[in-house]
């Protein structure tokens, strides 16, 4: 699950991150690095898009634990992808609420839209788009959200996914 | 108009900062509490607002507190758990996007009275914005020295910092959040040792949901006598409800424990009743684990009393016939909603959501799942609906956590309510995949609303 095809890059993280960590780190006691995991995973995924096990192995070497804690972590939560995705994810929430009120017709348009099953990435790497369980917003529904800032797009209809999918289009060619 | 407390001024403009908040009443109850109270007594006032915890299980916060051991030169935390993760429920996304100072405020004032030093809110990742919101409020506070050292000159010093999650309904179980705060997978903790004795990094901690932090706040201004005063019996306070699924007007609603049930779904005030004209067949009442309810037993309890949005009242009559407040993540579900549907859709949650700990519940998630699927396509059988009943039993009680009850009700519940449906599945099986069982008997009993309310 770990080794993807594609030929992974050599991974360095820039001074700027490596002070991102230093700040995650200082938040908890002494010893106790590990707990800044999670952030820092964040941290790379936004940076990278996807964590490589490389990325994972680096991670693990700056909080001096070994790679299999990051790695068992990584595969546990469900935010982490272990392999690369388009510029833009799209996550659409497929839980009861807002499956009552229409979420799987938002992930067949969709997907007839991108022309793309659930986990693929679109020929121009822009996109890929997958379901994802319930977000907390289930008044909203049906609703999306793109990381790595996981801003929220609410009550979607087909339209608004269309506007959606165009703006994300030329915000990637600007 | 019911009285509010967390959310009296959510419409103000720029509530969200710390400015505008500190200007309509906001951290009174920090000068208050470290000023003028011991952190005994701020314990003992939240035990007589008969505070109980907002998160699901309801149990009594300042009890709680009580319960936190207090060894010598032992660090203890205060965790904030932010991961709001349970199908129906988005009140504390909201409170934290509006109003994301009183979360602040409270969670000063109960670090103060357990004594902690750091405290951490854990917040699910997939709210980054609400991180952002945060993190930018304890900036403001602290640079009006309401965080850091020596807080207004009080010498109690306290840092806050906001730990985003990876993406688990399983970290919202207190010791699964305490594991992801770790660092680690987010499997729960055998108990004991409960987290008041062992908990984050093997201190004494306690884990307290985001609304039930927020209302210390108004507790300790106002006393826990005159927050007893509102809500009926041992349902004391207000409390924040999540309206969502076919309901008119979805959203966020304060309501005083103890509301009638019909007043709340019906009203205008709150969910002005069922969207486009349509009449209501069912009713998730707490979030997606507590057991659904028919219309009518819903809206009355077998003894036909009209229930109430309280502890006591939803749970009338047990899950023989009654439900559970929960989180207060209410779903309604409108006369076209397929049951068979709503609980494979559920399941197939907790089966994604089961953390694999314990077999009944990896296994028999995954096995609801997958008969619950071939129901609602039209390859059931009429023993399916035993079998279901039969593996939900096999797992509620006999898992380290409660997610494993929290998929078991939620489809023994819908079994034993609305067996016919499940049958007409079988029964109809090429009809079921393109029409709706329909309302049938589980109508309300009531006149429609939309035309006595208009």
């Amino acid at each position: 699950m770990l080794r993807v095809d594609e030929q992974q890059q050599e991974v360095t993280f820039s001074p700027e991150l490596v002070k991102q960590f230093d700040d995650i780190v200082s938040r908890y006691p002494a010893g106790k690095q590990k707990s800044a995991l999670l952030p820092i995973l964040h941290l790379v995924q936004a940076e990278y898009g996807w964590l490589s096990s490389k990325a994972m192995d680096k991670v693990a070497e700056y909080l001096k634990i070994q790679d299999i804690e990051v790695y068992e972590v990584a595969t546990f939560y469900s935010m982490y992808f272990m392999r690369p995705q388009g510029k833009y994810v799209l996550e659409v929430c497929r839980t009861g609420p807002c499956g009552i009120v229409g979420a799987e017709k938002i992930m067949d348009h969709i997907e007839q839209t991108l022309g793309v099953k659930e986990g693929e990435v679109t020929s121009d790497g822009l996109f890929s788009w997958r379901g994802v369980e319930c977000l907390a917003a289930c008044g909203y529904g049906p609703v999306l959200q793109i990381g790595p800032e996981y801003t929220f797009y609410e009550n979607l209809t087909n339209q608004s996914v269309d506007a959606l999918i165009a703006d994300l289009k030329v915000k990637a060619r600007n | 108009m019911a009285r509010k407390l967390l959310l009296t001024n959510i419409n103000v403009p720029g509530i969200n900062t710390f400015d505008v908040y500190r200007a309509n009443g906001g951290y009174a109850s920090v000068e208050k509490a470290l000023k003028t109270m011991s952190p005994d007594e701020i314990v003992e006032e939240v035990k007589k607002s008969g505070l109980r915890g907002r998160g699901g299980a309801g149990f009594p916060t300042g009890m709680k507190w009580s319960f936190l051991a207090k060894p010598e030169g032992v660090a203890r935390y205060l965790v904030c758990n932010a991961d709001e993760s349970e199908p129906g429920t988005f009140k504390d996304r909201y409170l934290m996007t509006y109003i994301p100072h009183l979360l602040i405020e409270g969670m000063i004032v109960a670090s103060f009275a357990l004594g902690a030093k750091t405290s951490y809110i854990y917040v699910r990742g997939e709210m980054m914005p609400q991180i952002r919101i945060l993190e930018k409020a304890i900036a403001e506070a602290k640079n009006k020295g309401f965080l850091g050292k020596n807080i207004l000159g009080t010498g109690y010093d306290l840092e806050l910092y906001v730990q985003p999650g990876g993406g688990a309904y399983i970290c919202g179980e207190e010791t699964a959040l305490l594991e992801s705060l770790e660092g680690k997978r987010g499997n729960p903790r055998i108990k004991p040792p409960f987290p008041a004795i062992a908990g984050l990094y093997g201190c004494p901690t306690v884990v307290n949901n985001v609304e039930s932090i927020a209302a210390v706040v108004p507790i300790i201004n106002e006393g826990g006598e005159e927050y007893a005063k509102i809500g009926i019996g041992r349902s004391t306070g207000t409390k924040l409800i999540s309206a969502g699924g076919n309901v008119k007007n979805p959203g966020v609603y304060e309501i005083d424990l103890g509301l009638p049930v019909e007043e709340f779904l019906y009203s205008d005030e709150y969910c002005g009743g069922i969207a486009n004209g349509k009449r209501l067949k069912a009713v998730v009442a707490g979030g997606s684990s507590v057991p659904i309810l028919p219309a009518n037993l819903f809206l009355k309890t077998i003894n036909n009393e009209p229930r109430l949005m309280s502890y006591e009242s939803l749970a009338d009559g047990g899950f023989v016939s009654g439900t559970m407040l929960g989180s207060g993540g209410f779903i309604a579900y409108d006369e076209d909603q397929c049951i068979v549907r709503n609980t494979w859709n559920f399941t197939r949650f907790y089966h994604h959501e089961s953390c694999g700990q314990c077999s009944p519940c990896r296994e028999g998630t995954g096995w609801m799942e997958k008969v619950l699927h071939r129901l609602e396509h039209g390859h059931g059988k009429l023993s399916d609906m035993d079998l279901l009943v039969d593996v939900s039993k096999k797992i509620e009680g006999n898992t380290i956590c409660p997610l494993g009850d929290a998929a078991a009700w939620p489809v023994a519940s819908a079994i034993r309510h609305f067996r016919d449906e499940f049958e007409w599945h079988v029964t109809n099986g090429a009809e079921a995949v393109t029409r709706n069982f329909g309302l049938a008997h589980y109508a309300d009993p009531l006149p429609k609303k939309e035309e006595t309310v208009a």
